[in-house]
């Protein structure tokens, strides 16, 4: 997985509340099983009129915003389906960081193993990163401080899971850690799970 | 003292790792055709294996047509996705069941009646409804392909322990009002997000009273509330449903198993970290409005009017609600006319949501301009209506009686509804497209659903009942 270190982007803002993983990724284009690539259905029916024309109101479609690295975002982002190609999408368009008051738990959990990082925000400090960064002002967001810093020089901390962190910072594939790590505690646990529930194992050699 | 999940998370526990997370032991994975391509081709492309290929099962229920299923998949993408989910299950050594054989049907929906689901274990799938195994005291939740990728090589996942939460539904449910309602009020009364991080269960007498349909119904929307984990604790109403299912215990096996099931239920007392309460007497047939499912009422309701709104943001939340949904503020949503109709999915598409649609119709006829649809949940619970002569009914009454899948619940099959239609459906989400793009949906229960495609808009089931 691609490290986050620290990231300097503008910040494109979406603060409707309650963006769900069908807005993010609809569903008739997870037909594709494909991983890569995903960037240009983000947000479908938002960036583009029926006839495929951009939507020039939309954020993502303005040219101050178009390459925008981290999104600020409404509380609740990412609610709804566990659909992993929401992060995929969003990962091709660029974006790194999303910033909102909440998020659904799978998505804000699929970010981490894609090398995105979700920050939670109150709502007041949003509403502030957004009005700075409204006329293209860039954030700062460093994972080894914690801190989102504004081109004034304001540093706000946030909190994140140690061992997430460490993830993100070493860009560590988490199922090649456990398996490195972890597999001799896994068969100590099943061989106790088997010897007390047998029936999990029936039919197993 | 600990709850039914601290019980489930506790015996689960793999290892404590110093950096703060929890490495948990799943024993269960469901897998379909839409999150597990890229999970197969990751174990590929890291030369590994599964670990335990019979502790999985893969089934395809989303890009699945309803219809003409003894031919090939008319969509090419569709075809190759589940083409890509037989020759994945193969290649690994992953039990599949077959499209074409009897014992297909939604994940949700074929896992308890196969016995596969059980009280006890933990169990996941690359789909957010996977709370709705939580009906049977399983942990059961909800994850990503990159999770399903590490499940398979491992059968662990890395976690942080969730809070505790009580939804105790006082009182008994009057005639007419379901399970369904139960969870659109929840819903309701907490938000959407009201339940992230949180372990929800649900319990009290109207819980106790709900047959395994029901609880199944409430489990799979608490993600809707933000919760991957619905939880119902295991009683004599889930042994009896589960006894010689085809994967539940048997023998020996079934005594050891139901001793140690009957120790799950909370401790008398068991701490929450929050407690909402319900007086399911007090609930009417509810039904949503809105974009998101907790943007709801009682069918007696109205639509809601920004401009009461408490805040501001509320305001913008309700009327960008309005505006997609085409409806005006202060409007009783009886007088919403409806044009489809769509009974089925992995919260309303068992015998028991069949049976309760069919009982409302007593031979009236879907009304004219609407399009209505039954789909069962699985062949088994076709086959069950059928037997019951509940299709003969549906059909007589102008509903297309149709073949297992998540059909009209998400918009990536052949059913799908036009820009601006109006769907009463069973479902369990009403975001913007969900249904297709500009599709319009309001949530309801089955009897709800079956009133409304008589009447040809929303309608309160309770009327007319003998």
């Amino acid at each position: 997985m691609e490290p986050f270190t620290r990231l300097t982007s503008v910040a494109a803002s979406l603060p409707a509340a309650d963006i769900d993983t069908d807005i993010i990724f609809p569903a008739r284009f997870l037909l594709i099983t494909a991983k890569a690539g995903l960037g240009r259905y983000a947000f479908y029916e938002w960036r583009y009129q029926p006839d495929g024309a951009p939507r020039p109101e939309f954020v993502l479609n303005q040219p101050a915003f178009a390459g925008a690295r981290i999104l600020i975002a409404g509380p609740n982002f990412g609610c709804g389906s566990s659909r992993e190609q929401a992060p995929w999408a969003l990962h091709d368009l660029g974006i790194r960081c999303v910033i909102a008051p909440s998020f659904g738990e799978i998505f804000f959990s699929n970010c981490f193993r894609n090398g995105m990082l979700p920050i939670v925000a109150a709502e007041a400090d949003i509403v502030r990163l957004q009005a700075e960064t409204q006329s293209g002002a860039q954030l700062s967001v460093d994972l080894a401080t914690c801190q989102i810093v504004s081109e004034d020089g304001q540093a706000l901390s946030f909190e994140i899971d140690p061992w997430r962190r460490d993830a993100l910072l070493n860009g560590w594939d988490e199922v090649a850690v456990i398996l490195n790590s972890n597999m001799t505690a896994v068969a100590r646990f099943e061989a106790g799970q088997r010897a007390r529930m047998a029936w999990l194992y029936a039919g197993e050699q | 003292m600990p709850t039914l999940y601290d019980k489930l998370w506790d015996s689960h526990v793999v290892s404590q790792e110093p950096d703060g997370s929890t490495l948990l032991y799943i024993d269960r994975q469901m897998l379909h055709e839409v999150s597990s391509p890229q999970a197969f081709e990751g174990l590929r492309l890291r030369g590994a294996t599964v670990r335990r290929p019979a502790a999985q099962l893969a089934v395809a229920d989303h890009a699945v047509p309803t219809h003409s299923r003894g031919r090939p998949i008319a969509d090419p993408q569709a075809r190759d996705q589940v083409a890509l989910l037989e020759a994945n299950t193969t290649a690994f050594g992953v039990p599949y069941v077959a499209l074409a054989g009897d014992r297909h049907g939604i994940v949700h929906v074929i896992g308890p009646e196969l016995g596969f689901t059980q009280p006890g274990i933990t169990l996941v799938c690359g789909d957010s409804h996977t709370s709705t195994h939580g009906a049977f005291g399983a942990l059961a939740f909800g994850i990503g392909a990159s999770e399903c990728e590490c499940v398979l090589a491992t059968q662990t996942l890395r976690q942080r322990r969730a809070r505790n939460m009580a939804v105790e539904v006082v009182g008994d449910l009057a005639p007419g009002v379901t399970a369904k309602d139960i969870a659109l009020a929840f819903i309701a009364q907490v938000g959407a997000s009201g339940a992230v991080g949180y372990a929800v269960e649900y319990r009290g007498e109207a819980i106790s009273a709900l047959d395994m349909a029901g609880r199944m119904t409430l489990c799979n929307m608490s993600i809707e509330a933000g919760s991957r984990t619905g939880l119902v604790a295991p009683d004599e109403t889930t042994f009896a449903w589960l006894r010689d299912r085809p994967m539940a215990p048997k023998a020996a096996d079934w005594d050891a198993a139901l001793a140690y099931w009957k120790t799950l239920p909370s401790d008398l007392d068991a701490a929450f970290d929050r407690l909402v309460v319900i007086d399911a007497a007090r609930l009417e047939p509810r039904v949503t409005w809105g974009t998101s499912p907790d943007q709801g009422a009682g069918v007696s309701g109205r639509v809601p009017d920004p401009s009461a709104a408490a805040t501001p943001a509320e305001a913008e939340r309700i009327r960008r609600a309005l505006a997609y949904m085409g409806l005006e503020p202060g409007a009783p949503l009886t007088d919403i006319a409806i044009d489809r109709v769509f009974i089925g999915s992995c919260t309303n598409s068992r015998i028991e949501d069949l049976r309760a649609a069919a009982g409302v119709i007593r031979g009236r006829k879907v009304a004219g301009r609407v399009k209505a649809m039954v789909v069962p949940g699985s062949m088994a619970v076709k086959r069950q209506a059928e037997a019951e002569g509940l299709d003969v009914l549906f059909r007589a009454a102008g509903f297309e009686w149709r073949e297992p899948g998540c059909s009209l619940c998400v918009a990536m099959n052949d059913d799908r509804l036009a820009p601006g239609e109006r769907c009463a459906s069973t479902s369990n989400r009403n975001f913007e497209g969900r249904q297709g793009v500009g599709a319009r949906t309001h949530l309801m229960s089955p009897v709800m659903a079956a009133t409304a495609a008589i009447e040809g808009r929303l309608a309160d089931p309770r009327e007319g009942r003998s």
